[in-house]
C-alpha cells in the first residue's frame, strides 16, 4: 500500500445549525489524481478549506503530509498549493507581482523565483501581459494565472477547487497535460473538485462523490460505473446523488462583485 | 523578512497606482483649513490665544493621518471580499508577520498623506517653528500612523463587511479626533473635558507634532512617543492574535 500523503477521519463542520461537513473519510496516496465530486452545496469546498486550514473543523482527524492542519498549520501550509473556487489575486497589482509576492511569501530564492515565474508565465500563455494589471485580465486569464501562482513553489499537493470553470477547451486541456507532466515527473499529487464529469473520468484515477456533506461512494471511474451499473460516470453520479437541483451558494459573493463594479467607476 | 517587505511593498504599490485617491483625501483637510483656520482665525486671535493657522496645522496632519491608516482595516475587509486575504491565510509565514507588513504598509502611505498635507498648510501661511521640524513630525507621524493602522486592521479581522465601518468612523475615530486636542487648546477646557482628552490616545500623537512643529505643547515628546508606541505595540498584537482566527 502506498503512503497516505492526505487522511481525513470522520471530519465534520457546522455552521450554526447547518452541518456544512457531516462525515467525510477520505485517504488519498501520494503521487494520486483524486476527483472530488458533488452537487453544489454538498460539502467540497468547506473540506479542502479544513484540508488548507483556513476553516477549523468542528471535529474529525485529518492529516496533511502527514501533518495537523488544525495543530501544525504552518508545516502543513508550507507542503500544498491552492487555486481556490474564486479568484485570491490583488487585481491592483501586474501578474508578475503576484508571482513574485507569492514567491518571496514561499520563500523562495531570488533566482530560482524569477527562472520559475518565466516559465510558469510562459507556460499559461500570460508571458506578454507580465506588466499589465490583473483587473484589465478576463476571468479565463486570471484562472491560468491562479494555477501559475499555486504551483510557483512546487507543492508536494496541489488543491484545485472548480480549475477548469470558466476556462475554453484548449486552456482546459492545456492545464491538464500539464498538471498530469508535473503529477508524472514530480509525484506531485493533485486533488480537485469539478462539474465536469468527463474532466473526472479523463484525469482522475480515484474519484469520491460527497452529497449532503458525507462520502457516499469512492473508487475508480471503473468501479463507481461498476457499483451503480451506469454506463457513464455521469449517471453514476446522478444515481448516487439523485437529481433534484441544489441551490448555488455565491450568490453573496456575486452581488459583492457587481457592487465593486460600480464602486470603481 | 520577506512577508513584511511584501505586504509593505504591496501596500504602497497601490497608493502610488491610485493618485485619483491621493488628490481626493486633499478635499477634506483642505476644507478644515478653509472652515476653522479662516473661519475661526479672527475670534482664536481676538481671544488672544495666537495664530489660529498654526495651532489647527499639527492636529489638521493629524487628523489626516489617522484617517487614512483607520483605512486600512478598510483594505483588509475588501481583501477578504475580493479573496486576496485567502492567499495571505494560507501563507506558510507567522500571522505577526504579515499583520506587521500590513499596518507598515498602511502607515508609510498615511504618514505620506501626512506629508502632504503638513505641505497644503504651508502653502496656506503655517509657518514651521523650524524646518527641521517638518523631518521629526514624519517620525512622529508615522507613530501616531502606526497605532492607527494597527487600530484599523485590529477592527477590520473582526468585520465580515464594510457596512461597520461607518459606524467606527462616526463613533470611534470622529470623537477621538474632536476629543484630542487638534482643533482647540486643551488647558482651556473644562477639567471633565480634559480627562476625557487625556484618555484620548490621538492627544499624545498631536502633542507631540504640535510640539515638533510649534514648540507648544501639553506633555513631554517622551510621555506622547512612549503612549503612542507603547499602544501600537499591544494593538498589532492584537490584531495579529485576530488574524489567525480568522476563517473564510
Amino acid at each position: 500500500m502506498m503512503a497516505a500523503v492526505i487522511e481525513v477521519e470522520h471530519l465534520c463542520k457546522r455552521f450554526g445549525e447547518v452541518m456544512a461537513v457531516k462525515d467525510v473519510t477520505v485517504r488519498v496516496e501520494a503521487g494520486d489524481i483524486f476527483a472530488f465530486l458533488g452537487p453544489n452545496g454538498a460539502g467540497k469546498s468547506t473540506t479542502i478549506k479544513m484540508l488548507t486550514t483556513i476553516l477549523r473543523p468542528s471535529s474529525g482527524r485529518m492529516r496533511v503530509n502527514g501533518f495537523d492542519p488544525v495543530t501544525q498549520s504552518y508545516a502543513v501550509r508550507r507542503s500544498f498549493g491552492i487555486v481556490f473556487q474564486d479568484s485570491s489575486l490583488d487585481d491592483d497589482l501586474t501578474a508578475f507581482e503576484n508571482m513574485e509576492f507569492h514567491g518571496i511569501l514561499y520563500g523562495v530564492a531570488k533566482a530560482e523565483r524569477r527562472q520559475r515565474i518565466d516559465t510558469l508565465l510562459a507556460f499559461v500563455e500570460l508571458y506578454d501581459r507580465r506588466d499589465s494589471l490583473v483587473r484589465e485580465f478576463s476571468g479565463g486569464m486570471k484562472r491560468r494565472l491562479e494555477i501559475a501562482r499555486g504551483l510557483l513553489h512546487e507543492p508536494r499537493i496541489i488543491f484545485l477547487d472548480e480549475p477548469t470553470l470558466g476556462l475554453d477547451p484548449q486552456t482546459r486541456n492545456h492545464m491538464w497535460s500539464y498538471l498530469q507532466e508535473l503529477n508524472a515527473r514530480q509525484g506531485t499529487t493533485v486533488f480537485f473538485t469539478t462539474h465536469y464529469m468527463e474532466e473526472a473520468e479523463r484525469v482522475a484515477r480515484h474519484i469520491a462523490i460527497i452529497d449532503h456533506g458525507a462520502i457516499v461512494a469512492m473508487g475508480t471511474a471503473q468501479e463507481l460505473c461498476a457499483q451503480t451499473n451506469s454506463q457513464s460516470l455521469e449517471q453514476a453520479f446522478l444515481t448516487l446523488t439523485g437529481h433534484e437541483i441544489r441551490e448555488g451558494d455565491d450568490g453573496g459573493l456575486e452581488r459583492m462583485r457587481n457592487l465593486r463594479k460600480a464602486w470603481r467607476r | 523578512m520577506g512577508a513584511i517587505y511584501v505586504m509593505w511593498l504591496r501596500q504602497l504599490k497601490r497608493y502610488w497606482r491610485s493618485p485619483a485617491r491621493i488628490v481626493a483625501s486633499l478635499g477634506q483637510p483642505l476644507l478644515f483649513f478653509v472652515a476653522l483656520g479662516f473661519g475661526l482665525g479672527r475670534v482664536f486671535q481676538a481671544a488672544g490665544a495666537g495664530n489660529y493657522l498654526n495651532f489647527l496645522a499639527p492636529g489638521i496632519m493629524a487628523m489626516s493621518i489617522i484617517f487614512t491608516s483607520v483605512f486600512s482595516g478598510m483594505d483588509l475587509i475588501w481583501d477578504r471580499q475580493f479573496g486576496f486575504l485567502k492567499e495571505t491565510l494560507v501563507a506558510p509565514v507567522s500571522r505577526v508577520a504579515i499583520m506587521f507588513g500590513r499596518v507598515l504598509g498602511g502607515s508609510t502611505t498615511s504618514t505620506l498623506q501626512g506629508l502632504l498635507v503638513l505641505l497644503l498648510s504651508i502653502a496656506l501661511g503655517f509657518r514651521p517653528e523650524h524646518w527641521w521640524g517638518v523631518i521629526a513630525a514624519v517620525g512622529a507621524g508615522l507613530s501616531l500612523a502606526f497605532l492607527f493602522a494597527a487600530f484599523g486592521l485590529f477592527l477590520g479581522t473582526l468585520m465580515r463587511d464594510m457596512q461597520g465601518y461607518p459606524l467606527v468612523m462616526n463613533f470611534v475615530v470622529m470623537p477621538m479626533f474632536f476629543l484630542s486636542g487638534a482643533v482647540f487648546p486643551l488647558d482651556r477646557v473644562a477639567s471633565a473635558m480634559r480627562v476625557l482628552a487625556m484618555m484620548d490616545p490621538l492627544t499624545y500623537g498631536v502633542d507631540a507634532l504640535r510640539r515638533l512643529l510649534t514648540g507648544n505643547s501639553q506633555f513631554s515628546l517622551l510621555v506622547d512617543l512612549s503612549v503612542t508606541l507603547a499602544l501600537s505595540f499591544i494593538l498589532l498584537l492584537l490584531a495579529a492574535r485576530s488574524f489567525a482566527r480568522m476563517q473564510v
